[in-house]
């Protein structure tokens, strides 16, 4: 499966970016074969609606869940809507992170991790 | 100056007392026997009506129209998100979202859908209550909590404007959207500063936007006789009329502490009023 991971750079051994739609990066991982392409967030600079249109932007690279350490309302709306899973509370390296995913110890969120907006003040 | 121009106090400053500038005038003018309006464009936080007390008897909710996606009509092209600049409708996975909070009205998603499968629908933004004060006449606008609509309601209040009263219209402070939609096309614009390094600061950039919009206006400064004259040298400078200097006067505070209006407890101030209203040429 390709799966999204929130990342503050761009290879496997990068740490996981805490925020969703302020993460600088998306590592989009392929759990098989740990094949992996680095995407920068374009949501990133823009002032609102930034969860949004980075979900957007990761659902249109076709992955079917999200790891990262926090997520909003509307990012969580629109990932559910594109029928990812999202999985909160991640951390450490995006390469442990994959390795979690995929020995299935994670639960996917039902419900968004963070208010609106909470990840426009905090540095990763 | 019209016979019923419209004042609008601003600031670039929060908390140097254009509430308190607005009201006072508003009730020196109507004592002197014109009519008057006072509005309330400080949508997001109207706080004019705790001390004119108005008994409000009329309110209007103010409506916006947002998108509503007809799910069995929409193909899932994207051409809608793709359009719109502010994240209020996205295409995911063949489903479309709409975040009306996020809404501006532009209209560009229904228009650009080639499907025809968004149409309008109204979203409750705020609220218009309208009353009197003695013989003030008053409006207020309200913003909800959560919608960021503020322009659009303070167009509604000011569309409430009466061409039979010099109007006197209470912006927000700062110098963004909601400030323009309150100032833009007014006859006089107060700025009411404090002589602070703060309050010099963001008397320039208020400064800047009275200009840039082509309007006339003056200056008042609040607690005079505190801070530096740094404000007082500036003004010099730059040629701008100072038409009120009001004093650091501890029953001023304390009137505005209990929701008093300065001219009813002291009302020796309303001579310095009748030149505020001389100065802006009422």
């Amino acid at each position: 499966m390709k799966i999204c991971v929130t990342s503050q750079g761009d290879t496997l051994d990068a740490m996981v970016d805490p925020r969703f739609g302020r993460a600088p990066y998306f590592l989009l991982v392929d759990t098989d074969t740990m094949a992996f392409e680095a995407m920068v967030n374009t949501a990133v600079q823009a002032p609102g609606g930034v969860g949004i249109a980075a979900a957007k932007q990761v659902m249109d690279a076709g992955v079917g869940a999200v790891l990262t350490g926090n997520c909003g309302p509307n990012a969580f709306r629109t990932l559910a809507a594109g029928g990812a899973r999202v999985y909160t509370g991640v951390s450490g390296s995006v390469r442990q992170a994959v390795e979690a995913f995929r020995s299935g110890g994670m639960t996917p969120d039902s419900q968004a991790s963070a208010d609106s907006h909470s990840g426009m003040d905090q540095q990763a | 100056m019209k016979t019923h121009p419209v004042i609008a106090v601003a600031s670039g400053k929060g908390g140097t007392g254009k509430t308190t500038i607005a009201v006072n005038l508003a009730l020196a003018l109507s004592v002197n026997g014109r009519a008057v309006q006072y509005l309330d464009c400080d949508v997001e936080e109207p706080n004019g009506a705790i001390f004119l007390k108005p008994d409000f008897d009329s309110r209007m909710p103010v409506y916006a129209g947002v998108p509503q996606v007809d799910p069995q009509a929409c193909t899932g092209c994207g051409k809608c998100g793709a359009l719109c600049q502010y994240g209020a409708i996205v295409s995911v996975g063949g489903n479309v979202l709409t975040f009306e909070q996020l809404c501006h009205s532009c209209g560009g998603c229904m228009r650009i859908c080639p499907a025809g499968a968004i149409t309008e629908k109204q979203l409750e933004i705020g609220l218009i209550e309208q009353g009197r004060a003695g013989e003030i006449a008053c409006v207020q606008g309200l913003l909800k909590i959560g919608s960021v609509r503020t322009p659009t309601v303070i167009e509604q209040t000011r569309a409430k404007m009466n061409p039979e009263a010099i109007k006197i219209l209470d912006a927000p402070p700062g110098t963004s959207c909601p400030v323009i939609a309150a100032v833009r096309d007014t006859d006089f614009v107060l700025l009411v500063t404090e002589p602070t390094p703060f309050g010099l600061h963001d008397l320039k950039l208020a400064v800047g936007m009275v200009r840039q919009l082509g309007l006339p206006f003056g200056v008042v400064v609040n607690r005079a006789d505190s801070g530096d004259d740094r404000v007082e040298v500036y003004c010099g400078r730059e040629g701008i009329d100072i038409l009120l200097r009001l004093p650091d006067d501890r029953r001023i505070a304390r009137a505005y502490s209990d929701g008093r209006m300065i001219l009813n407890v002291l009302p020796e101030y309303q001579s310095r009023f009748d030149q505020l209203a001389e100065g802006i040429g009422l």
